[in-house]
């Protein structure tokens, strides 16, 4: 569905800083207690700087002095070095923690925002599609800024107090020579801007092709019966193995550029202590500098580098987390396109009791596609027992759809007990009008556990009987495992139908006011059919059922069928008058089903 | 599972071993490009040494200079850095490119593993955890080629410094001699802390992930039932978890890294000491003191690669543990060398006293001790409750999976004995759920064989797709999106009946394969399969009675045993549990309360 992809798509791409700057403040676990870690950051790099100021001081007090080494002086100026190198090493050790700690506490938070944020999104349950991309959004993006924060962050940390540093000490031995390093700098940053925009686009392009990999892998596992039931196994590889390389070829062209935008730092460093030789030693012969401070000078000409360099390198990793933080942005930048009026706004409460069910003038289209309800004009009692037919693409998934609040309408209102839903709490409306799916999706647990979701203080005994309620106590007496039987991912160690039982009774024991039957019992087979929908009936009689079935024997036992046509209600009524229809698109309906289930060769007996 | 760092050194050094074998080309291209690097570094050094000895102490000394000389040393700085940098960029680019080759060879590998794997084996494997397998274990194993050229070149650097080191001085030899081992001796203690932390990380990485695709997979079921509270809090729990092994596992780093970086500069310092005392007593000059200096500086930076190396290999290693996990396992299927005559011709099916359980569980058996058979042509319908054990036969009809017990013939071979390729040559299945691959509708229907347009079309009029599908955008050329999401549950079930329908197989398995369909449809469907006089054999799971209707005889299982065998009259007259299944429908009098 391209309207869902639109939907996330449509965010201008913003740019990188504007990008990082909102990242970080996604997460205010990275400020907090950030003034120690930069102390700290600050602290360990001074080791850096020991080392030219010592060789300065030994060569121009030691060395060079006019009365020879004066090893006192150059013991005791190394022992200082040492020492300041050891604290150094210390602070260095508190900043990683405190780093590790910040980001991965802020990191494991946005996990888990940008999870409940596209729970949130109706894309998921619309388009199955990208689901692989969405999973990569909470894992592999996350992992990215991960090491950004964690490597690079240091790294930005350290290397940015090591130029501070450095050009401080310069500065106390020369302020000439200093702008001649820096002038010789300026430039770098101009040809690092060139290759960061191209690196840019090309990182971009290296996460979606991560996605799509993941995409491909996981069809190909989750079709792994299909393509082992047809024998194409070399098919499934040969699209697999596309966008394996695909995604290598990307990643090695990123890299191939990060690779030259690398090397040319030490070009830079080469020219500027070229300089620092030229200019140093002419000053030198004026008078104005000493041998131990030039040389000093070529050591701070490669502490000035080398953070140069590694600032480079971290923009590869910072392009990385960018077009992951981007990538978070805009799922987390899509709001909800139903959202839960518990956020803010008008919220009612549906009055208490069974529910009753009035759709006015409602509409459905997708922004781009035909409409599928037109103006749908229905009400539906309170603790009366609907069933829905039509064709498929008729209009009944949508309606389902609309009921529960899992799209909203173009236009018109949907009320429940004469309250409109747009105003229902999710928390009340998933409380009191449940759908049954036709997909009995279950999750990789026992199945007690599985029909527990939601309902944490069920006891096996409750559960138990609520199978029986159902008429399923046989079917689970016969499992060897009963209520602690695992069901597999998916639920796929059980068979389809005995998947539907488990998220019939799943929504079942969350007693709601009106449950909603979306081909809820389509793989089970008729005597378990029959028997669900008789315990359904009896048990129910407070609530109201609504049922979607293309089995009209459901229709056949409702008070109510409603057949939907192309986006309209074209009949209404109970099921007999509805048969009389001459012509009609339910008496055709049921000609088909009687002709197909029905007194066909056994006629007699009846 | 091994323990010690030597353990995890020698087998991260096989790797390493393994993974030049297999990209010699583009590891030499790094390895030159490092080796420039190296030398170049080095000589970085050695040309400031002499820039200091010749032209700057003598011109501060004796204050003046020649032009020639300033000309000359900033020619050799600049024609050293230039070369360097050329280092630098082979260097890289050979690293990435072996990176991501390697990458890229077992990624295939892997995926290619899963299709070879059986069923079973997938049962029992989550998508998330196969996805992790192919994803970050393939990253984590591969990590360390990144900075395997750059190691190489500093040992290689490392090596010409001593050279250097022992022509010059023995004294700075020493301080040399001291720094090495000391890096070796951190990066052991390391790796013992580390090996722990990185298995769990890595698992717990793959839970997360998994937990993630599970939620995502059941989004309809969360959102329907409310659930998004209650999934946010599981993945919180394993996201916080994970959150915890990072922590520990850079909490380590933490340690090392700073001490890693702290050596060399203490190295410096030693020599400038030592360097004192040695140019007092003549056997030293400023510039060679300056050249070690810069030249241990320098080193700083590249002698944490081989840090880093280390420091990756705990983690590669358990990445090529999960990895060989999947290359190794053993659930695939075996195939004989037979080959099935007979095409175009249906087929003879032989159940044997087939026996079938989940995980090996004797006790527990699916399906049990079913024997039957199916003449060629002949059309059998499998019947029974849910859970029964219908879709156990049919897979292993297909030999999705293989019995424990009994055996399965066509046409008189075991299907165990068959080359592989030879069954689905043979049979098609329509499966109860209708799988679609993000592909068009006629990739969908031919799977990439060669039908013709006719044949396509054909097979789908005799699903009754054809209507449909012609009405769509691109015809059969749209595109269905992941798992057909653009189609209706009953379309995708017509695709993926025409897809069995254009192999024309010689036996066709359907699996209650109308399901979603209305009966509108479903009477067409019926009709026309009637009617077109397939050369197959069809076996045929069922509930509805016009369904049954096609079969000559009908298989009645309960419990995952064949409880009666007849006609359908047969079976309505005698078996009552038979009777009650079929007619569940017919009284809507008595249902109705």
């Amino acid at each position: 569905m391209s309207v869902a992809e639109e939907q996330i798509e449509r965010h201008a791409p913003q740019g990188a800083w504007r990008t990082l700057v909102r990242g970080l403040q996604l997460s205010p676990e990275f400020r907090k207690g950030l003034g120690w870690t930069l102390l700290l950051a600050v602290v360990s790099t001074a080791g850096t700087v020991v080392v030219p100021i010592a060789i300065q001081q030994t060569i121009d007090q030691g060395l060079l002095s006019d009365e020879g080494p004066d090893f006192v002086v150059v013991t005791s100026r190394a022992v200082l070095a040492v020492v300041a190198i050891l604290a150094t090493a210390v602070a260095g050790f508190g900043m990683h923690r405190r780093l590790v700690r910040a980001t991965e506490s802020a990191l494991s938070n946005l996990r888990v925002r940008a999870f409940k944020h596209i729970h949130d999104l109706s894309v998921l349950h619309h388009a199955t599609e990208h689901r692989g991309a969405f999973v990569s959004r909470v894992t592999a993006d996350v992992d990215t800024i991960s090491q950004f924060m964690e490597w690079s962050g240091i790294g930005v940390v350290i290397m940015s107090g090591q130029l501070l540093l450095a050009t401080a000490v310069m500065f106390f031995y020369s302020w000439e020579l200093t702008l001649v390093v820096i002038g010789c700098f300026v430039p770098l940053v101009f040809v690092l801007r060139f290759f960061q925009t191209r690196l840019s686009r090309l990182y971009d392009a290296v996460r979606g092709r991560v996605a799509e990999m993941l995409t491909a892998v996981s069809e190909s596992v989750m079709g792994a019966q299909v393509i082992k039931g047809y024998g194409v196994e070399e098919r499934a590889n040969a699209k697999v193995k596309g966008t394996i390389d695909r995604y290598a070829l990307s990643a090695y062209r990123a890299g191939r550029t990060s690779a030259i935008m690398f090397s040319t730092g030490g070009l830079f460093s080469a020219a500027a202590t070229s300089a620092v030789v030229v200019v140093g030693v002419n000053m030198g012969i004026g008078g104005s500098m000493t041998t131990g401070r030039l040389v000093a000078f070529l050591f701070l000409v490669s502490l000035f580098v080398a953070p140069v360099q590694v600032l480079t390198e971290v923009l590869d990793q910072a392009q990385n987390a960018i077009s992951g933080w981007r990538k978070i942005l805009s799922v987390l930048d899509t709001a909800p396109d139903v959202a839960d009026p518990a956020g803010g706004g008008s919220v009612s409460d549906i009055p208490p009791g069974p529910i009753s069910v009035r759709f006015e003038e409602v509409a459905f289209r997708y922004p781009t596609g035909p409409v599928i309800l037109d103006r749908l004009d229905v009400a539906i009692e309170a603790q009366s027992r609907v069933a829905i037919v039509g064709e498929t693409g008729s209009g009944k998934t949508t309606f389902a759809k609309l009921l529960t609040r899992l799209m909203d309408p173009s236009s018109g209102r949907v009320l429940v007990n004469g309250v409109p839903l747009d105003a229902v709490p999710f928390e009340q409306l998933r409380r009191r009008v449940v759908m049954v799916p036709q997909d009995g999706f279950l999750f990789d647990a026992s199945l007690a556990a599985n029909v527990r979701r939601g309902r944490a203080l069920l006891s096996d005994e409750d559960i138990r009987i609520a199978f029986g309620e159902l008429g399923l106590s046989d079917w689970l007496d016969a499992l060897p495992q009963g209520l602690e039987s695992r069901v597999g991912e998916r639920g796929e160690m059980l068979s389809v139908g005995e998947r539907q039982l488990v998220a019939l009774a799943r929504a079942y024991v969350a007693n709601p006011d009106l449950l909603l039957l979306d081909e809820a019992t389509s793989a089970v087979d008729p005597a378990t059919e029959v028997r669900l929908q008789r315990a359904l009936e009896g048990l129910t009689r407070g609530r109201t059922t609504i049922a979607i079935a293309h089995r009209l024997s459901t229709a056949e036992a409702a008070d109510e069928v409603l057949v939907f046509d192309r986006g309209v209600i074209v009949q209404r009524g109970p099921h007999h008058e509805l048969a009389e229809e001459q012509e009609s698109v339910y008496a055709s309906l049921h000609r088909s089903w009687m002709s197909q289930s029905r007194r066909v060769e056994v006629d007699g007996r009846l | 599972m091994p323990t010690t760092d030597r353990h995890i050194i020698r087998r991260g050094l096989g790797i390493l071993k393994m993974s030049i074998r297999l990209q010699p080309k583009a590891f030499s291209a790094g390895l030159a490009g490092s080796a420039l690097y190296a030398g170049m570094t080095v000589a970085e050094a050695f040309v400031l040494g002499r820039v200091t000895d010749e032209v700057i102490v003598p011109a501060i000394r004796r204050g003046s200079i020649t032009t020639a000389a300033l000309v000359a040393a900033v020619a050799a700085i600049m024609a050293v850095a230039l070369l360097k940098a050329i280092g630098i960029i082979g260097r890289r680019a050979g690293a990435f490119l072996m990176q991501y080759r390697l990458q890229a060879d077992f990624r295939r590998r892997v995926t290619e593993q899963y299709q070879k794997l059986s069923m079973e084996w997938h049962r029992g494997h989550s998508t998330g955890s196969l996805l992790s397998n192919a994803n970050s274990d393939v990253e984590a194993m591969f990590w360390l080629i990144a900075p395997l050229p750059l190691s190489c070149g500093v040992l290689f650097m490392v090596l010409i410094t001593f050279v250097l080191l022992i022509a010059t001085d023995p004294i700075l030899t020493v301080i040399g001699v001291l720094l090495i081992p000391t890096i070796a001796t951190l990066s052991h203690f390391y790796n013992r802390r580390a090996e722990a932390l990185a298995m769990r990380a890595q698992e717990m990485r793959a839970q997360v992930s998994g937990v993630a695709h599970e939620s995502f997979d059941g989004a309809l079921v969360v959102k329907t039932l409310g659930l998004e509270e209650e999934e946010t809090e599981r993945f919180a729990e394993r996201s916080e978890e994970l959150r915890d092994e990072l922590i520990g596992l850079g909490s380590v780093r933490a340690i090392f890294d700073p001490i890693l970086e702290a050596l060399p500069n203490i190295a410096v310092i030693g020599i400038l000491v030592a360097g004192t005392f040695r140019i007092d007593s003549g056997d030293l000059t400023t510039g060679e003191l300056v050249q070690f200096a810069y030249l241990f500086t320098q080193l700083a930076f590249p002698i944490r690669a081989v840090g880093w190396i280390l420091g990756d290999m705990p983690r590669a290693v358990i990445g090529w543990d999960r990895v060989k996990r999947i290359l190794s396992a053993t659930d695939e299927l075996s195939y004989g060398e037979a080959s099935l005559n007979g095409s175009g011709k249906p087929a003879q099916v032989d159940v044997r006293k087939v026996s079938y359980s989940y995980e090996d569980d004797e006790d527990d058996n699916v399906i049990h001790d079913v024997d039957f058979d199916v003449r060629p042509g002949r059309t059998i319908a499998l019947v029974g409750p849910t859970g029964s054990g219908k879709s156990t036969i049919t897979d292993l009809l297909v030999r999705l999976a293989d019995p424990h017990d009994g055996m399965i013939n066509i046409d008189d071979a075991d299907l165990r004995g068959l080359r592989r390729g030879v069954l689905p040559a043979n049979i098609a299945i329509v499966f109860q759920e209708s799988f679609l691959f993000d592909d068009t509708v006629r990739g969908n229907i031919t799977l990439g064989a060669e039908d013709g347009e006719a044949e396509v079309r054909e097979a789908a009029q005799l699903a009754q797709a054809d209507a449909f599908v012609s009405k769509l955008p691109q015809g059969y050329d749209t595109i269905v999106g992941e798992r057909g999401t653009t189609l209706s549950g009953g379309q995708r079930q017509r695709v993926a009946l025409a897809r069995a329908l254009v192999r024309r197989p010689r036996l066709l398995i359907m699996d209650d394969a109308t399901s979603s369909v209305d009966p509108t449809v479903e009477q067409a469907i019926l009709r026309g399969l009637q009617a077109a006089a397939l050369p197959s054999t069809v076996v045929i799971v069922a509930y509805r009675r016009a369904t049954i209707a096609l079969a000559d005889e009908v298989l009645f299982l309960n419990r995952g045993t064949i409880e009666a065998r007849g006609t359908h009259e047969e079976l309505a007259r005698s078996n009552a549990a038979y009777f009650r299944l079929v007619s569940a429908y017919d009284g809507p009098q008595e249902v109705s309360v």
